[in-house]
């Protein structure tokens, strides 16, 4: 298969493989039972430059885009996605950045998480608004030079481990969704600390955590854009960082069916490897036509994004929706494969299934992106 | 320096093909074709034609006076005055060959106050024992004993010259070799003479371990030799045997080193030599985790042996490097190898298929450890093990 | 500070499969890549430059494709890389090696540091490392497992031996072979990877290296392979498949007597 790579994309893919193969694969299970931050790994990371592939050159990072985040979030994943979003969680955490940053801003934080000296996160969601992000109940209010920040985050990926956070919170309630925008907090800011650290059924060796808001002041220089862009810049980010969610699902999904693929040549039952059975035949076509389709997806989106196409939403969500579904089925598919050894914790299946689930439901559940894919399409067909 | 076919001679058998590790010979109209680019000129086809249809052409360069060199030497290694086992299983071997060839058995002795130790080499099977005697002398510097091991060489001039394949012996005899212009072959695990010729006859595994190769330094002298400890066996001691014993003095001039030892720090876990033990109980990935270790020791145990590795359980972090068993790590042959969860790779198997007698467990019955095992168990580590333990501690009453 | 990292490519030993037919190795399709002992090397050279400045060069003598494993190293860290290929090396052993490698390193001007691994995986000889150290007239430290210190062109190192490990002191210029236990080496970085595409490999043949023609090659080697064959293959072994109990209780029963 041949997907049209640079010779520099492929350079980039063959080193992410390389460090998945060699030193993710190796420590994805002790870090899935330990539920610790992969620390180890991110100075891996950062020492062969992956840290900043999609950050542009002047402020030191590689010059890719959201293909080459792409590339290296599916390429990790396959290794562990757990171990992958300290990589992925930090981009999605950047792209405010990226996209609404002032030079000041770009200049002051971009550089260290290129070199992978910091990490960074993203907050949206809050324990009573998840997919309805109007519901938002953390506030920035506005004191002279500062804003200060009250409110409750959770669930955010990361959390506690990044130095740079980007927030979005409420500085007028009257306005709803108009009514926000987005903050950049750095770790240790007076007023901000961290509550509780979830406990997963996957992407174990993630940081998932509350961050807790209480009269936190900060800079008013640290206001992403302006105020009550907020909304608009969570979306714009969402569009950009959820191609990344289906790279990393098209990753999940690869790794599983390798195992499986491996497994059914070897495993040898009735006097012949299991391979050879025209039941399994079908179950390894569907799955690898199926991984192929979502990659298509997953790269064509990236590369409108980069191409600067304008309204890249309805890609983006296809992209994410349709991996993350391909992502739960060959999992589960390799473990059925692998029968009663697929479904304890010797072979790394059970693994991989575990981490398919939450690309169905992160960055917008599955069901919110065929809402936004529907909005499009009949938004689409009024414009005829 | 080249190689050629004479093509009057070769007939086409092919043998010459099979036997090429750099598969530098393919047949063209029925006659063999050396690919030049991919020659190392490593001689390995000669032996293979039957018909003398290849030959190398080689310098003739030869040490001067080479009809004079005679004997067999073994470096005596020793520390704090302690001769290593190594040595003993040299001279056995040298006592032997000298014995083929009609010659005289020197062990060479450096150190300081050691000459009381000495007795015990002709004991083993020296007829002499060349000591060197001086507080510069105390602790192995690469430097002034390669000058001391020179210039005894160029004075006696010794024919064969071995050497334990230890951390201080591979060190010094490559300098040594370097100085006096000589062929060195390392890690030898079968060494005969041709009493004829007078060569040593030195044969290691070559091109990646399965296949052997026999080596020859036809005309250069001293033909030096390393052996890797438990390669032979050890000679018996007899303490009716008698011997000459020379001391050597050396110009201090000759004592001189740029290197200087500052402290020797031993460790614990280095100790646990299981290059040493007459039973192993190895480990591997199939181990699954550290904990698991624990029911390889209580076997060990039960059996008077030692705990081994795999690479891949020391890449995990299981088991410290200092048990690792392959070619990465040590070369054993002990009694009994019991693999436990290995499947097999060739590095390891290198490292462990000279053992007596090899018990593999492994689930999966292609793996191939059960290739060179003794005997073979399909099933899972953890239920035979345990069995195995409980059942050698029955029939041991231990 | 100049460090030179000679290195050595070698079949990948990890992908060999032996001919259950003729109990040979079946070599096609084996790639080849930077022997592992050496990798410690490049990473141990590497890291000097990076703490006390200066550049790393490393060196290989082979054939033409030991191009690949230069670049390699570049992109792991190394500035300068040197291939020595010659058809009149063809037939080298340890002491023609040592030799050529050496009078390369003459070539490349001054230096402080050797680093070498501490032997090849396909020869596991452990003499080309000394050899170069005794060609060159400089003092060596083998199976180096820590650097300790350098000051004032000394080096303090921990030299591995069976009962644990020697601290020495050298002068410098010196040669080191390292052990794994020195580091563990880096993956390479995408920038060192784009560096090492570009990179131009400096080639030097015989006529470079201002060498004695009767040292190269086979002329210059005192060992040859006289015959070669292969191990007779361990007799078949009796494989148990039913039930572990019977099986160990019969293991145990045939090996009781040699354990008393």
């Amino acid at each position: 298969m041949d997907y049209l790579l640079t010779e520099e994309q492929i350079m980039l893919r063959d080193l992410c493989r390389e460090v998945a193969e060699e030193k993710i694969k190796p420590v994805a299970a002790k870090y899935d039972r330990e539920e610790k931050f992969p620390w180890e790994i991110v100075k891996i990371l950062a020492q062969s430059d992956l840290c900043g592939v999609y950050i542009p050159e002047e402020y030191g990072g590689m010059g890719g885009g959201i293909l080459e985040l792409c590339i290296t979030a599916e390429e990790l994943s396959r290794g562990c996605a757990g171990i992958a979003l300290s990589f992925a969680g930090t981009a999605l955490g950047t792209d405010p950045i990226l996209l609404f940053g002032n030079e000041d801003q770009k200049k002051k934080y971009l550089p260290d998480i290129a070199s992978g000296k910091k990490l960074a996160a993203y907050g949206i969601t809050e324990p009573a608004a998840g997919s309805d992000v109007s519901a938002m109940q953390t506030t920035a209010r506005k004191e002279g030079d500062y804003y200060v920040l009250n409110g409750t985050k959770h669930f955010i990926t990361n959390g506690g481990e990044a130095e740079i956070y980007t927030i979005v919170a409420m500085t007028d309630k009257s306005k709803g969704t108009r009514g926000a925008s987005v903050f950049i907090v750095e770790k240790d800011t007076p007023g901000f600390t961290f509550g509780k650290k979830e406990e997963k059924l996957g992407i174990r060796a993630s940081s998932t955590r509350e961050l807790i808001f209480t009269d936190c002041r900060i800079p008013k220089e640290n206001l992403l854009g302006r105020e009550g862009q907020g909304f608009l810049i969570a979306m714009r980010t969402f569009d950009m960082s959820r191609p990344g969610i289906g790279a990393q699902a098209v990753g999940i999904a690869q790794g599983a069916f390798d195992a499986a693929l491996k497994y059914a040549t070897e495993r040898v039952q009735f006097g012949k490897s299991i391979a050879s059975f025209q039941g399994l035949q079908f179950m390894l076509a569907d799955m690898a036509t199926q991984i192929e389709a979502a990659r298509a997806l997953v790269y064509s989106a990236a590369r409108q994004i980069d191409a600067g196409v304008k309204d890249v939403t309805m890609q983006s969500s296809m992209a994410k929706m349709f991996a993350s579904d391909v992502a739960m089925q060959v999992t589960t598919d390799a473990v059925q494969i692998f029968g009663g050894y697929g479904y304890i914790n010797e072979y790394p299946v059970e693994k991989f299934m575990r981490d398919a689930k939450i690309t169905q439901i992160y960055e917008g559940t599955n069901q919110i992106q065929r809402s936004i894919i529907a909005l499009n399409l009949i938004k689409e067909s009024k414009k005829k | 320096m080249s190689i050629k076919i004479f093509e009057d001679k070769c007939t086409g058998c092919t043998l010459c093909l099979n036997v090429c590790p750099f598969a530098a010979i393919s047949m063209k109209d029925k006659k063999a074709v050396i690919d030049r680019d991919k020659c190392t000129l490593c001689g390995a086809c000669l032996d293979s034609c039957k018909f003398k249809g290849i030959e190398i052409q080689r310098s003739t360069n030869k040490t001067p006076h080479l009809e004079d060199y005679k004997g067999i030497w073994v470096f005596a290694e020793q520390k704090r005055g302690v001769v290593q086992p190594v040595v003993f299983e040299l001279l056995g071997k040298a006592r032997e060959l000298a014995d083929k060839l009609k010659t005289e058995v020197t062990a060479v002795f450096i150190g300081h106050n050691i000459t009381e130790h000495a007795k015990q080499l002709i004991h083993r099977g020296a007829d002499k024992v060349i000591v060197v005697d001086s507080p510069k002398l105390e602790h192995f510097l690469d430097e002034p004993y390669t000058k001391v091991l020179v210039q005894l060489v160029r004075k006696y001039r010794p024919a064969m010259f071995l050497c334990g394949a230890t951390f201080m012996g591979r060190s010094l005899v490559s300098r040594v070799a370097v100085k006096l212009h000589t062929g060195l072959t390392a890690d030898c695990t079968g060494l005969d003479v041709d009493p004829k010729e007078g060569f040593l006859l030195q044969t290691r595994p070559a091109f990646g371990g399965n296949i052997m190769a026999t080596i020859l330094s036809k005309n250069h002298r001293p033909q030096m030799a390393t052996v890797r400890h438990k390669v032979f066996k050890e000679s018996e001691i007899d303490k009716s045997r008698k011997g000459e014993i020379i001391e050597e003095k050396i110009a201090p001039s000759l004592l001189t080193s740029r290197t200087k030892l500052l402290d020797i720090v031993e460790e614990v876990t280095a100790t646990i030599n299981i290059a040493e033990a007459n039973i192993i109980v190895s480990g591997g990935r199939g181990m699954r985790g550290p904990e698991n270790f624990a029911l390889l020791e209580e076997l060990a145990q039960v059996l008077g042996g030692a705990v081994g590795s795999s690479r891949a359980a020391v890449d995990s972090g299981w088991m410290p490097y200092s048990h690792q068993v392959g070619q990465t790590g040590k070369t054993v042959c002990p009694k009994i190898y019991i693999a436990c969860g290995i499947s097999g790779q060739i590095q390891h198997l290198v490292g462990m298929q000279s053992s007596d007698i090899i018990i593999a467990i492994n689930k999966d019955a292609s793996a191939p450890i059960f290739s060179v095992a003794t005997f073979g168990i399909v099933g899972d580590v953890f239920e035979v093990v345990p069995l195995l333990t409980r059942k050698f501690k029955e029939a041991l009453r231990r | 500070m100049n460090i030179v990292v000679c290195i050595k490519q070698v079949p990948d030993t990890t992908q060999v499969k032996i001919d259950p037919e003729t109990n040979t190795l079946i070599r096609e399709g084996v790639q080849s890549i930077i022997n592992p002992f050496d990798m410690y090397a490049i990473e141990e050279g590497v890291r000097l430059k990076e703490r006390f400045g200066g550049k790393t060069t490393v060196i290989t003598m082979g054939p033409p494709q030991a191009e690949n494993a230069l670049r390699e190293a570049i992109a792991l860290g190394c500035d300068d890389a040197i291939l020595v290929s010659d058809r009149a090396f063809a037939g080298s052993d340890t002491l023609a090696t040592g030799y050529t490698l050496a009078n390369a390193i003459k070539r490349t001007g001054e230096f402080d540091i050797i680093i070498c691994g501490k032997q090849a995986s396909d020869g596991d000889t452990a003499q080309v490392g000394p050899g170069i150290a005794t060609q060159l007239d400089i003092p060596q430290i083998t199976y180096v497992k820590k650097i300790e210190k350098i000051e004032d062109k000394t080096l303090v190192a921990e030299r591995m031996t069976e009962e644990g490990f020697e601290i020495i002191q050298t002068s410098l210029p010196c040669l080191l072979t390292v052990v794994k236990e020195i580091n563990e080496p880096r993956l390479p970085s995408l920038k060192g990877k784009m560096k090492a595409k570009k990179a131009e490999i400096i080639s030097w043949k015989a006529i470079d290296i201002d060498a004695d023609e009767g040292q190269l090659g086979l002329g210059g080697s005192p060992t040859w392979v006289s015959k070669i064959f292969t191990p007779p293959p361990r007799p078949k072994g009796e494989i148990f498949d039913g039930d572990p109990e019977e099986a160990a209780t019969k293991i145990v029963h045939l090996l009781k007597d040699r354990l008393n």
